[in-house]
């Protein structure tokens, strides 16, 4: 068996999200590729040579990869797939854009957000927002599977030796063009790898009050996340959301601050190892799911643990 | 400019699930189900553009059981003009939608194919990419902003990892939305009644000359493991010292 694991990737660096999805691949076992698809990204495909357990490294260096555009990628991978048994990807916004044109391309159908291999054809995915978990069985030729981060440790990103071959691709296909970007910089932790996660809902009443999660979020070194309505109404950029249509994050604490804990957003952060909430309703839902629940009013709580927490 | 939107009839978002004891699957009988709201958001940017003279033409489309066609309803009380229901009880993944989906594309020929990111039943976020594959189109998916071009082109603005992009696609094109591409509104019951009179077509998997038979098997659908029961603390020192000294995590 072969399998291709697609880099996530900005041409530059390595995204370590990509080592999930090798950990993934290594459960099923088999020669393991990492395609680099970028624009100048030999960087990018050195990094990977040297993930353990990796056998090459594929670069495929072109203007037309370095934006991450489907239609481009989808042509590149549809060439390539005929060698492989498997097509991962983490399943970044990139990995979930890109992938299932892929296996519409390959006529397979797609296993999306796998939390679990069973076999080299059966793998466990969560479906109504992770309150069931599906095991599912696929009969195609070549599986095409997009990768949960949380559900698998990250390969170790030294240890290998892998040889980097350049590859042509099939270039631009001629249907979209990127016209720009707008990221959130942010000097703390990335919210889907950080060891410990504060997050803010409604209950923080406007953006400017996340400041105290940032005070909290600075002493524990944390991401600093939120619930939808708390983008929703503009408080914080669409990147901070967890949920099930948001980021989806399993970190060691998880602070949940103001955040009634609606079944979506619990979709998003109930696999954390330790869950507190604060929250002054002691009906709200999110109590269900905390080991440490406090009853109390956030703003005076946040400052309090704070300074307890300098200590 | 025709626009195209299609629907899924889904356990309603409120509804706290369960796992059949036989393991089979999630118990749906009896239980209130709704049109899929990233699909309500994706009706409602169809209206807009046809408000706004952009569209001259909302079709709205549903595939599945007979109740499907309530969720058509709901498409045309909130201003599609009429439905096509693509009528089959059998299971549907989302390759056999997208399938499904293009051959109705290649009757109705759309400028812009309208679905949702992703179903919130599944939570599959593929139908979407796969529809534009198979129509050999752009994608543009988890759109918060379409703007129409007048050189045949549109502009939309994505949420990705890192914040916002922006891709410009050639017309026609299929989009997926995202939660804060819009709010959909509520039908007004004028609407609704008038709904009623919107005509559905109804076709079958048959006549669309579409293998829909599944590819992924379903060997058992589960509980995920339950957490223990957490305790409350009494106040923020009782917290840090639990973390602290139980939880050892700070």
């Amino acid at each position: 068996m072969s399998i291709l694991v697609i880099a996530e990737h900005d041409s530059a660096k390595l995204n370590a999200a990509t080592l999930h999805a090798v950990t993934a691949a290594q459960k099923i076992g088999g020669d393991l590729h990492i395609l680099v698809a970028g624009t100048n990204a030999a960087a990018v495909a050195d990094e990977a040579a040297k993930v353990g357990g990796v056998a090459k490294v594929l670069l495929a260096d072109d203007a037309a990869y370095g934006n991450r555009l489907a239609e481009n990628l989808a042509k590149l991978l549809v060439g390539l797939a005929g060698n492989y048994s498997h097509i991962l990807a983490t399943a970044t916004a990139t990995g979930k854009n890109v992938l299932p044109r892929v296996a519409a391309l390959l006529d397979v159908q797609q296993i999306s957000e796998i939390s679990a291999v069973e076999s080299a054809d059966t793998f466990v995915r969560p479906i109504y927002a992770g309150n069931a978990l599906a095991t599912v069985q696929s009969s195609d030729k070549i599986k095409v599977i997009t990768v949960r981060a949380t559900s698998f440790d990250a390969a170790p990103a030294t240890g290998g030796s892998a040889a980097v071959e350049k590859i042509g691709g099939g270039g631009d296909a001629g249907l979209s063009t990127f016209v720009g970007q707008e990221l959130a910089k942010s000097e703390r932790p990335e919210l889907t790898s950080a060891r410990v996660v504060v997050s803010g809902g409604r209950g923080m009443q406007n953006g400017d009050n996340f400041k105290l999660l940032d005070a909290l979020a600075d002493k524990l070194n944390a991401a600093v996340g939120a619930s939808r309505a708390a983008v929703d109404a503009g408080f914080v950029p669409n990147t901070y959301q967890v949920g099930q249509t948001g980021k989806i994050v399993a970190p060691e604490l998880y602070i949940a601050v103001g955040i009634s804990g609606a079944i979506q957003h619990l979709a998003g952060m109930k696999d954390s190892k330790v869950i507190v909430a604060i929250n002054k309703d002691e009906d709200a839902p999110i109590f269900q799911v905390a080991d440490y629940g406090l009853v109390a009013d956030l703003f005076q709580a946040v400052p309090e643990l704070t300074s307890a927490v300098s200590k | 400019m025709k626009v195209l939107v299609a629907v899924k009839r889904v356990v309603d978002y409120n509804v706290k699930v369960r796992v059949k004891a036989d393991g089979t699957g999630v118990e749906t009988a009896n239980v209130k189900m709704s049109m899929n709201p990233f699909d309500e958001i994706g009706v409602e940017e169809a209206v807009r553009l046809k408000e706004a003279g952009k569209a001259t033409e909302v079709v709205a489309v549903s595939l599945g059981p007979v109740q499907c066609q309530e969720t058509i309803r709901t498409a045309l009380a909130m201003g599609a003009d009429r439905g096509i229901h693509v009528q089959t009880d059998g299971e549907l993944q989302p390759l056999a939608v997208a399938k499904l989906l293009k051959a109705v594309v290649d009757k109705e020929q759309p400028q812009i194919c309208i679905l949702g990111k992703q179903a919130i039943d599944d939570d599959a976020n593929q139908t979407g990419q796969m529809l534009a594959a198979l129509l050999g189109s752009a994608q543009a998916t988890f759109a918060s902003k379409l703007v129409l071009n007048d050189n045949g082109t549109a502009n939309v603005t994505r949420e990705v990892d890192g914040g916002l992009e922006t891709i410009t696609v050639k017309l026609p094109f299929v989009l997926t939305t995202d939660l804060r591409l819009n709010e959909p509104r509520y039908a007004s019951l004028p609407n609704i009644m008038k709904a009623k009179k919107k005509p559905i077509d109804a076709l079958t998997p048959e006549q669309l000359g579409v293998d829909i038979t599944p590819r992924l098997k379903t060997v058992k659908v589960v509980e995920p493991p339950k957490r223990q029961a957490g305790i409350k603390v009494k106040s923020v020192a009782e917290l840090v010292d639990k973390l602290r000294n139980e939880a050892k995590v700070i």
